[in-house]
Parts: structure tokens; sequence; C-alpha cells
């Protein structure tokens, strides 16, 4: 592998984000018009929101990766710690009036603290039950901002944010391309440090356990610990997401608390492709797209025009979503960037390549970097039930 | 007293309801190993089902037997999504397991959605026969009479489903598949229609408790199902995940503990406490309350 990096599709793959990147950051200067895909031209504030959203769920969605696709934690919850950005931002902003850096900071803070929280109680137990713990974990949340105590988070309403402590930049229809470069921002944050991460030691020891949890044991690794590593810290990428969500949004709205929140970042990684640090972004990214236009394309005349048997379902966005999502996870496993290396391997004649190690190969890369240690000298252990 | 009469017969409502919801969930993850997250979307097919079917079915009607052949058909609806989902989608996906629950997944959104197309997304008021509005005076509480249907049925339907696995050659199938499964499958016996069974008798269950809920809360919406699912999946977990009595045992605790606080408290604290007892069962006993099916 280590040729191939040096080669001119190697280089490409490395140049390939910066490359996206700079075309991302100039997007604001552009007055292209997309006539079917976007309403206005690029730069209109409408289309900007609607990018800046794309964004700030790509980043969320790679956080959610990070838990699902590269350690196989099924989490059910990770909307908690979003919304415990957004409101937990919202309410020290507009109850105590804090300036916006301290309550990014305490927010931030308290997002950490509920993730080693709950994380601490519900990788106790693994497989389904946990992602049950971290679903009841999330409801709760939900049933708090829902019940609105002390009127405090404002119930089904929402919570619009106070705009005095914000700075002028951010606020305001005519400032959109600073709240879309926020939330570019964002997402940058959220990749480099997934890359970084996933590429460190602590990443293959993550992925080794999705591989196979027990061998992780019998190298004499702790797979508790690394776990609520990874959880805290997509806990903490996500509620960075809540935040910035807030400053795009200028509010709160309890929408975010709910389960179907965390399904909808789980079809993102699903449709993107779990596993894939782009195929995640692009997931959020395609998700909230289509999400957002769907609906408008559902009182289009094209629709409208359709038999009833056809135009009802499609009306529904999540119903055109919910029937991608289970055709990708029949069809197409792997999501897009599956495909993608698919087609790519096709085309190169050599086998597919996920970021990390290929499939099956993760415990025994990890098996070598122990050395010599307590794992080395058992052989190859094998799950006594086959799986 | 009255209170405390009352609070009780509700809770055991609410925990008749639980029941039929996590029974279901509880038998199909006991042997295919699979959350089926779409058991609230077969709850909100039961409820439409029997909704339709009152309004538009010859014969049926709003009262009477006429109800009871409308809820017979939504049951039958529940039962039959619930099989053609099992053999078209889950079972293609035999032992990938986080596939199964991912496709589950996928289909309470689409399923849902389409609810909400047909007939929106506003609550229809669901029809209450005569009966189920009137009320029984139990030590001087005037208890609804719809609190006793939801706990005669899940009462039947447990004392059904404990008889179907303790004296039936398919319920000696299901109960060995739950203990060992590969072992089933060595013994020459195909556990997989009992797989596609399990499915539709919790579709059918799911179905039932769609159509008592509407009665019990007078109206139904589309995402009903869907919060009533996450809670029948704490009773599943409390219940030891794969264990009917478990889960009879859990519901009523459930269903107790948020009435009780619900009331005590303050609306709202009986679902958290709900999540409470959730937390302290698994850190004092990982397996929840019965580890295996009874």
């Amino acid at each position: 592998m280590r040729e191939q990096a040096f080669d001119r599709t190697g280089r490409l793959r490395r140049l390939a984000p910066l490359v996206v990147l700079v075309v991302l950051a100039l997007l604001p200067y552009s007055t292209l018009s997309l006539p079917g895909l976007f309403e206005g031209v690029l730069n209109s504030p409408g289309t900007l929101q609607l990018l800046a959203l794309c964004l700030v769920f790509g980043g969320v969605a790679l956080s959610f990766d990070l838990l699902f696709g590269f350690t196989g934690l099924l989490s059910f919850g990770h909307a908690l710690y979003f919304a415990a950005g957004t409101y937990g931002a919202n309410l020290l902003l507009t109850e105590l009036g804090w300036g916006l850096g301290a309550a990014v900071a305490v927010t931030t803070m308290a997002g950490v603290v509920l993730a080693l929280l709950v994380g601490s109680v519900a990788l106790r137990v693994t497989g389904i039950a946990f992602s049950m713990v971290t679903l009841a974990t999330a409801q709760a949340g939900s049933i708090i901002v829902l019940q609105d105590p002390s009127g405090l988070t404002g119930g089904e309403e929402g919570l619009a944010v106070a705009r005095a402590p914000i700075p002028d930049a951010l606020i305001g229809v005519f400032n959109t391309a600073n709240k879309y470069w926020l939330a570019l921002a964002y997402l940058v944050l959220v990749y480099a440090v997934v890359t970084w991460v996933t590429g460190s030691r602590a990443g293959r020891v993550w992925q080794a356990i999705r591989e196979n949890e027990r061998r992780v044991e019998v190298l004499g690794l702790r797979p508790y610990r690394f776990k609520l590593l990874v959880f805290v810290l997509a806990g903490l990428l996500a509620t960075l997401g809540g935040i910035v969500h807030l400053l795009l949004l200028g509010g709160s709205t309890p929408r975010v608390t709910t389960a179907d929140f965390t399904i909808g970042l789980l079809v993102m990684v699903v449709l993107g492709g779990a596993g894939s640090r782009w195929g995640a972004v692009l997931g959020g990214v395609l998700y909230t797209y289509l999400d957002s236009r769907l609906t408008g394309l559902a009182s289009s005349a094209a629709i409208q025009d359709l038999p009833a048997w056809l135009r009802v379902p499609l009306s529904e966005p999540l119903f055109i979503l919910g029937t991608l999502f289970i055709l990708v996870v029949l069809f197409v496993p792997g999501g897009i960037a599956g495909l993608v290396e698919r087609l790519g391997a096709r085309r190169r004649d050599r086998r597919p390549e996920i970021d990390g190690p290929p499939p099956g190969r993760a415990v025994e890369r990890l098996r070598d970097e122990v050395g010599a240690g307590v794992g080395a000298g058992l052989g190859t252990p094998r799950r006594p039930d086959g799986a | 007293m009255t209170t405390l009469v009352l609070l009780t017969i509700t809770g055991l409502g609410l925990a008749a309801l639980y029941f039929l919801v996590a029974s279901g969930l509880s038998l199909i993850f006991g042997l295919m190993d699979v959350l089926n997250f779409a058991h609230g979307a077969f709850l909100t097919i039961g409820a439409y089902g029997t909704w339709w079917a009152a309004g538009n079915l010859p014969g049926a009607g709003e009262s009477g037997w006429g109800f009871v052949l409308a809820v017979v058909f939504g049951v039958a609806v529940g039962t039959l999504v619930a099989a053609l989902i099992e053999l078209l989608l889950i079972r293609p996906l035999y032992q990938r397991h986080i596939e199964q629950v991912l496709v589950t997944v996928g289909l309470s959104l689409a399923l849902v959605a389409l609810v909400r197309a047909v007939w929106g997304a506003d609550p229809r008021p669901f029809p209450r026969p005569g009966w189920a509005r009137g009320t029984t005076s139990i030590l001087g509480a005037n208890v609804p009479n719809d609190r006793f249907l939801l706990i005669v049925s899940a009462v039947v339907v447990l004392v059904a489903v404990l008889a179907f696995l303790r004296f039936t050659r398919v319920g000696l199938i299901i109960r060995a598949g739950v203990e060992n499964r590969t072992m089933v499958t060595a013994l020459g016996i195909d556990v997989r229609k009992a797989f596609t069974l399990v499915f539709a008798i919790g579709g059918a269950f799911a179905a039932l408790a769609g159509a008592l809920g509407g009665i019990y809360l007078g109206s139904i919406s589309p995402g009903q199902g869907t919060s009533l699912l996450i809670f029948a999946f704490i009773v599943v977990v409390i219940g030891g995940m794969s264990s009917i009595t478990g889960t009879a045992a859990a519901a009523v605790l459930v269903g107790l503990v948020q009435q009780f606080a619900n009331y005590y408290a303050a609306s709202g604290v009986g679902d958290l406490s709900v999540v409470l007892l959730l937390a302290v069962v698994l850190l004092a006993r990982p397996s929840g309350l019965r580890a295996r099916l009874a």
C-alpha cells in the first residue's frame, strides 16, 4: 500500500479534500445559477443557508460515523449531545446573557460531561442493549425539553436566541455568508479531528473493536475505555455541531432532541457509507439537501400532475428517504462510498480499500502493533459461537 | 384511596399496552436477534386499519360486533404487513443483524410517512364503543371501562402466548431457537418458518395495541406508534430482552412507576423515572429482570 500512496492516484486522493475545501470556501463569491438544484443564485442568502445546513449535518453525520462506522457502536442517542449544544448555548446566551465565547466553552464542557456520564453507564452493556440505553437517555432529554421546565426551553415552540451577545457578523440575512463559513469551519474541524484520531493508535483499537471485541480483550486491552473515549469525542463534536446549528438558525427547535433526529443521522451515514469519512459527510449533505428540496418538489407541478397513487407517497420526503435507505441497505452495502470504491476497484482491477485496514484485518494489525505482548503468543483465538 | 385505585388501574392499563407491544418485540429479538424498529409502524397500521374499517368496511361499525370486526380487520392488516416484511425484506438479510435492524429503521420512517401522506398528520378521532365510554365503580373510584379492556386483552394474550410456547410443537421450536438457534438448525428444523411466525404474531399484537390504544387515547395520529415504541423498548430491556414473563413484569413495573410519578411528582417526571429505572436495572443486573424465555 505504501508505494501506491506515492503514485498519481494516491496524490490525487490526498489533494481532493483540499480542492473541495477551496471550492466550498469560495462559493459565497459565486453568482452561478443552478436552476433545478437551487432556487436562487449560489450566493443568495436562501441557497447559502441551505448549503450551510448541509455542511453542519455533514459534520454531525461524521461525528456519528465515528461511533457507528469506525467503532461499530450503534447509538440511538446522538441527538442528545447535539441538543445539549443548541439548547445549552442558547440558555447561557439568552437567559444568563453570557458572551459567546464563555457560552461555547461551558456548553462544550457540559456536552463532554454528559457524554461521559451516559457513556459510562451505557457502555456497560453491549450490542442492542447499548442502543436501547442511549435511546432511553436521549428520550429523557427530549422529554425535559418538551416539558418546558419553568418556561426555560420553550417546549414545542422552540427557543429563539438573544441577539445581543452574538457578534454582529453572525446576525441577519446579509451575513449568511459568514454563517456559511462558520459551518464550513465546523465541518473542516470535524473532518480533521476524525482523520487524526482514526489514524492514531486509539483509532486502530476502535476498528479492531468493530471487528471483534473479544479478541481485543484477549490482546490485553480494555475495550471499555476505548469505547468511552470515542463516545465522548463523538458527543463533543456533536455538541459543537449543535452550537453552530444554533448560530445558523438563530434558535433551537425540539425536533433536534428526538429519536427521529438520531435516526436521520443513521440514515445519512448508511446512505453515504459507514466507516468512510467522505461518505458520511456526503451522506449528511445529501440527506439535508433532499429533505429540504423534496418538500418543495412535493408541491411542484410535476408531482401534482401525477396520479394519486404516486403523488401521495411522493409528497412525503421521509417516505422517499426511508425507501431509499432500505434500498441502499439491501442492494448497495457500503453506501455511496462503497459503490465508488467498488467501481474504482473494478477499473483498477484491485481489491477495494476503505479508510483504514481492509475488513477482517483490523485485529491482526492491532496484534502486530501490540507486538510480543500478551496477545501475540495466543495464536488466533476464535469466538466459540463462530459468529 | 380513590386516587390510588384509579392510578393503579390506569397504570395497569398502560402496562397492558406496553406489554402488547413489547411481547412481540422480545419474541422477535429472542429468536432472531433483531430489534424491530418497525414495530411502532405496525401499531400505527393496526390503529389506522381499525379506524378505516369502522368507517368503510361493510359489516363493520363503530360499536358492538361491528367494532369487533373492525378491530379484527386492523389486526389482520398488521399481521399481514408484518409477515410480508419478514419474508421480503428481513429474510434476504439472514444472519446480518445490523442490516436487519437498519431495514426496520427505514421501514419505521417510510411506513409512518406513508400513513401521514394518506391520512394527514393531524390526530383523527377514534371510534369508542358505548361500553368503553362508561365507568365502573371500584372501591369508590369511577374507573373508565377501557382500562379493563386493555388489561383483560393483555392477560389473555399473555396466557395464550405462554400456552402456545409451552404446549405446541412450534412453540417448542421457538423456545429452543431462543436458547440455541444453531443447535435447532443443526437438528434439521427450518427455523426461518418460525421467524415469519414470530414476526406475524408480533405484528398482530402491535396492531391490537394500536386499536386498543386508539380507544384508550380517543384519537390516533401517525407518530403515536413511535413514541410508544421507545417505552416498549425500555420494557423489553428491563424484562431481560427475550423473556415473555420478564416482559410482563417489566411492563407492570414501568406502567405503574410512570403513572404514579406523573401524578404525584409532576407531569413528565414519570417518563423520566422510567429512564432512571432502566439505568438502575442495568447497573444492578445487566441481563435484566429475567434472563431467559420462561
